[in-house]
């Protein structure tokens, strides 16, 4: 990845904001610009909104095959966590043994880094989920 | 709008072919359809060409034209468009063909899929098939294209109580049934226990699990179908192509257990062709993992919600059965070269329709369906087609 790309696209990552429909009050996560419930009425009422980072999971799996961004990481858990706000988001789980991770497991965000574009290359932050 | 045939249908083998470049698949599956429909070549009006990313594997854009131009079509400069849905390209292409010749516009076009897959190493290979899922808010925090898919299958798993075993046996299936196609990746059966016990991917799915890395191509020409019998006796009727879409990532869908692209396209196609999901005898399904299958049947209509893994199991979906899925051996074992997947499948109908399909014939085929999915069921085709009597 391009590093302006990354710098692009990164305030999200590393803040947890989303954004709140202003007319029917869904939050969404990643931020979008119209709202799949309410579109045209929430154009301009999208308003950023910071997640908590606390949630629970709720699929998972041990990836052993990895992309080569991360294949000193492997193997390593990915999950689809669902936030206490209700909406989804896909990452790493940390800090917790292979065996003890769980559907329902309770999670919450922490700054790590998650890829690296090998040596002397750029790294790249992000969030991860260590248990709660 | 006008109804639309099949005339002809030719494709390539699939697996891994170092002797053939992407044009030389495009081009010799093109080739064999044309020679098939019994065209002069001079009756073409266009040609659709589905193709996921020969930019990144073959380091080769504008494949239209560059089909077009080694199929021999440039001397009428007939136009020739490429179509990308990821893995849903090939069904896509093959639906802008029946739209131009149902609108009126077109009366005979080439709809061809080709992928070349191996001239990139296997990690890059499968980098390259996870640009179907969200880049920025899936991949590049780790899930894997195998990963999002084994994510499915265990909440398949916790919320329905399918089991490894039930998973597992939709590989042993297509194996079996790619034994019986002699241009299948893998015409080779294979045991429950080597499945279970492949090397891990992404757990609970091992590479057994997995459709191969491949080449190939494959071709259909379509034709308005009042002008079919003119070019064949056995014209295969289109009935319904219906597609549908979804959010790109699996995390912000209402369930990771179910397609609802898939579900809308399929009803929006039984609608279209006053058919329902009992009068299908054969369905080429998108297994790219054995958990697609899984959830493709269940999201067509064929077994209810949960259950498609024990009518699995059960054989429920064996030749033989009542109703025969992936007769072809499916993505898993005939191989999936991507942009050609949705298009093979409907070549497999084809034959099926016409009863040409040898030791795999399903008796008494008379409607057959296919669906053809990109990414994680972000984007859903279905065709239905049906034989004319």
């Amino acid at each position: 990845m391009a590093v302006a790309r990354f710098w692009r696209e990164n305030a999200s990552r590393y803040n947890l904001i989303g954004t709140k429909c202003g007319v029917c009050e869904r939050v969404y996560f990643p931020p979008r610009s119209v709202c799949p419930t309410c579109h045209r009425a929430s154009i301009g009422k999208m308003e950023p909104f910071k997640l908590k980072g606390e949630g629970e999971v709720l699929t998972f799996s041990i990836v052993h095959e990895a992309p080569s961004q991360m294949e000193m990481q492997k193997p390593y858990v990915i999950a689809i966590v669902e936030m206490d706000e209700g909406v989804r988001i896909t990452g790493q789980i940390i800090d917790a043994e292979l065996d003890d991770v769980a559907i329902g497991m309770k999670v919450r965000t922490t700054l790590r880094k998650v890829s690296d574009e090998g040596d002397a290359g750029v790294i790249h932050y992000g969030y991860k989920f260590m248990p709660l | 709008m006008r109804d639309v045939a099949i005339i002809g249908v030719g494709d390539t083998r699939f697996g891994e072919l170092w002797d053939m470049s992407l044009r030389d698949l495009g081009i010799k599956a093109g080739l064999a359809a044309v020679y098939d429909a019994n065209l002069s070549g001079d009756e073409i009006d266009a040609l659709y060409l589905g193709n996921m990313s020969a930019g990144k594997f073959t380091e080769q854009e504008h494949i239209g034209a560059l089909i077009a131009d080694y199929s021999g079509l440039t001397r009428d400069h007939i136009p020739a468009t490429r179509v990308e849905a990821a893995g849903a390209s090939g069904g896509l292409a093959f639906r802008q063909g029946v739209m131009a010749i149902a609108s009126g516009m077109q009366d005979i076009v080439v709809v061809g899929g080709a992928e070349k897959m191996t001239d990139v190493g296997d990690v890059l290979s499968t980098e390259i098939q996870a640009m179907a899922a969200d880049q920025q808010w899936e991949t590049s925090f780790g899930a894997t294209f195998p990963a999002l898919h084994a994510m499915i299958a265990r909440r398949h798993m916790h919320e329905y109580g399918t089991t490894r075993d039930q998973i597992a046996s939709v590989a042993v299936k297509n194996h079996k049934h790619g034994a019986l196609n002699p241009k299948a990746q893998f015409q080779r059966e294979i045991k429950l226990e080597s499945v279970l016990r492949s090397p891990p991917v992404a757990e609970p799915l091992g590479m057994f699990d997995c459709a191969p890395v491949s080449d190939g191509g494959a071709a259909v020409v379509l034709c308005a179908m009042d002008k079919a019998r003119k070019y064949t006796d056995t014209p295969i009727k289109v009935l319904a192509s219906a597609q549908a879409s979804d959010t790109l990532s699996l995390a912000n869908r209402a369930s990771p257990c179910r397609f609802d692209a898939t579900t809308v396209a399929a009803r929006r196609a039984f609608e279209i062709a006053k058919l329902e999901p009992k009068d299908v005898n054969l369905a080429e399904v998108h297994d790219s993992y054995t958990i697609s299958e899984i959830l493709a049947i269940e999201d067509l209509g064929f077994f209810p919600k949960g259950k498609g893994g024990e009518a699995t199991a059960d054989g429920q979906t064996t030749l033989g059965a009542k109703l025969a899925i992936n007769t072809s051996g499916g993505l898993k074992a005939r191989g999936d070269p991507i942009g050609a997947t949705g298009v093979a499948q409907v070549v497999e109908l084809v034959h099926q329709l016409r009863g040409e399909a040898d030791k795999r014939q399903v008796t008494g085929a008379e409607i057959g369906l296919a669906q053809n999915v990109g990414g994680t069921g972000a984007t859903v085709v279905v065709q239905i087609l049906g034989r004319v009597n």
